[in-house]
């Protein structure tokens, strides 16, 4: 190349747009080799190996770990269908004409997305038993779980929902009023479904969340039966003083949560189809 | 003679300090066909709008299809079902195929039978001339069929009176005859319709009376062949030479 052979600050004034490109690329690409062959070198890999690969450990681990597993997915879609079932109409009240409906959907949702997940779960845990005595929640820690990460989740939900119902276009609205529908059978019949459409994206997001905030359920006190996922392989950690069992337990989450995000986009591309 | 379909009777519409209507009167027999023509923001659409209550009047008094739309006790959803409504946008439920477009409103808004519901959306498809597109997605139609579509949900639940927002307005060219055909077509069968439009031919053919309206006020009213042809005010004159010779 003849850039090349020439000097240094001629080539910098004569370079191309797309020679300059190729030239920061390859420095780019330069970098990271060398940062990658400096952790390569430096790091004691037979040391990281012995902490995190140690596969009898990993296999001790099975078949117990699905109970764990399973328990992250049960408290999960609990906690996404309580916050659906209130999310829900709080996005509906946040978007009423009448006033109180909005002044308390309004303050429900500062309130519970205000707060840190992990004091909520406790509120329902050992607050509200101890305000209220002889309360018991459906399910047991099952019902627990459901309200404690749903309350949470249901704020957030009723903020995606309700973005979700101000983006669908007015004229269908109109459209619909326009026929004899009612306020309410307008939004159950035309809004609501689109709105929800809108809001796949956002609510998937939520769902990931909350498989990650399900590992928050251990401050409730769980045993063997009902531990969920980041406890188990906690467990396993000081049990056997090794991180391999952070690495599977890790491995599990991303096996729930990237499925996740791949079914998001999938239907995201769905609806742009319409 | 019979009591008119429509009786508009002092309506003034203010948005903030913006008055848009300033006072109409107008009367519309059954089976009449009235095109409303005017500048923009002249309030043809708003004046639209007021008579199916889509925009609350500041003043006046609107009678429709037998329903006293302006009284405080007004069931305006039952008086909507007889005042069907046509839109620029077409504003066809995105979400539904195009017969539950037409099925969905019988259902819920008439509570027609199932059965029922589904044989009336395949007659009405079939007389705009949409036919094969039943389990379509609106956005998978064109501007023309979209539009005849949302003529077709609109009869669907079987209106007295007829309101057009600029039906062909959104549509290209070539495509706004096909749904002034299926306009026509109702005019003929003697709906009475109420029609805001800037087709200055098909108000001259199917009219049986054009309002002008500027400033918000019905400047000028006649049979097509009066008011386009020969208006009276200076400002209807200088309005319809602007839409008819735009180049000069």
């Amino acid at each position: 190349m003849d850039t090349a052979t020439d000097t240094a600050p001629a080539r910098g004034a004569r370079m191309t747009a797309r020679g300059r490109r190729r030239l920061a690329r390859t420095l780019q690409y330069a970098a990271i080799v060398a940062v990658v062959a400096v952790l390569a070198f430096a790091a004691d890999w037979d040391r990281i190996a012995a902490s995190f690969l140690q596969f009898d450990i990993a296999a001790d681990m099975f078949p117990d770990v699905w109970t764990s597993f399973w328990n992250t997915i049960v408290y999960t879609v609990l906690a996404f269908a309580f916050g659906m079932v209130v999310g829900i109409p709080i996005a509906l009240m946040r978007v009423s004409a009448f006033g109180p409906y909005r002044w308390f959907a309004t303050a429900y949702v500062e309130v519970f997305r205000g707060l840190p997940a992990l004091l909520v779960l406790f509120l329902v845990g050992f607050g509200v038993p101890q305000a209220f005595p002889g309360i018991q929640y459906p399910g047991g820690v099952y019902g627990q779980v459901a309200i404690g990460l749903g309350l949470t989740s249901s704020a957030y939900i009723a903020e995606s929902v309700r973005a979700g119902i101000q983006a669908v276009p007015k004229g269908q609205v109109e459209a619909a009023r326009s026929l004899g529908m009612s306020h309410t059978r307008t939004m159950v019949t035309v809004v609501l479904p689109q709105a929800l459409r809108i809001v796949v994206p956002p609510l998937t997001n939520e769902l990931v969340m909350l498989t990650k905030d399900s590992s928050l359920v251990f401050v409730l006190g769980v045993t063997t039966a009902t531990m969920e996922l980041s406890k188990f392989a906690r467990n396993e950690l000081t049990d056997t003083a090794n991180a391999t069992p952070l690495l599977v337990g890790g491995l599990l989450y991303l096996l729930l949560t990237i499925p996740l995000g791949l079914l998001a986009r999938r239907l995201e591309n769905r609806e742009d189809k319409r | 003679m019979t009591a008119p379909i429509v009786r508009i009777e002092g309506l003034r519409k203010r948005f903030g300090d913006n008055e848009v209507l300033r006072g109409i009167d107008l009367e519309i027999a059954e089976g009449e066909v009235v095109c409303l023509i005017g500048p923009s923001g002249s309030g043809k659409s708003t004046l639209l709008r007021c008579v199916n209550l889509l925009e609350e009047p500041t003043e006046g008094a609107i009678t429709a299809a037998g329903h006293d739309m302006t009284a405080p006790d007004a069931d305006l959803d039952l008086a909507r079902r007889d005042i069907g409504m046509v839109f620029q946008h077409f504003n066809l439920f995105s979400h539904m195929t195009i017969l539950d477009n037409l099925v969905i409103p019988q259902r819920r808004v008439c509570k027609t039978p199932k059965a029922e519901a589904v044989a009336e959306a395949r007659r009405l498809l079939a007389e705009v001339g949409i036919e094969g597109k039943e389990d379509a997605r609106p956005a998978q139609l064109s501007g023309g069929q979209q539009q005849r579509v949302a003529i077709a949900r609109a009869l669907a639940v079987k209106p007295r009176l007829m309101l057009f927002d600029e039906p062909t307005s959104a549509l290209d060219p070539e495509i706004v005859g096909e749904v002034l055909e299926v306009m026509k077509g109702l005019a003929a069968e003697g709906m009475t319709m109420l029609v805001v439009t800037h087709e200055m031919a098909f108000a001259r053919e199917v009219a049986d009376r054009v309002l002008f309206l500027d400033g918000g006020v019905i400047v000028e009213q006649g049979p097509p062949a009066e008011v386009l042809t020969a208006p009276k005010t200076e400002r209807a004159r200088s309005f319809l030479h602007r839409v008819l010779h735009p180049a000069d």
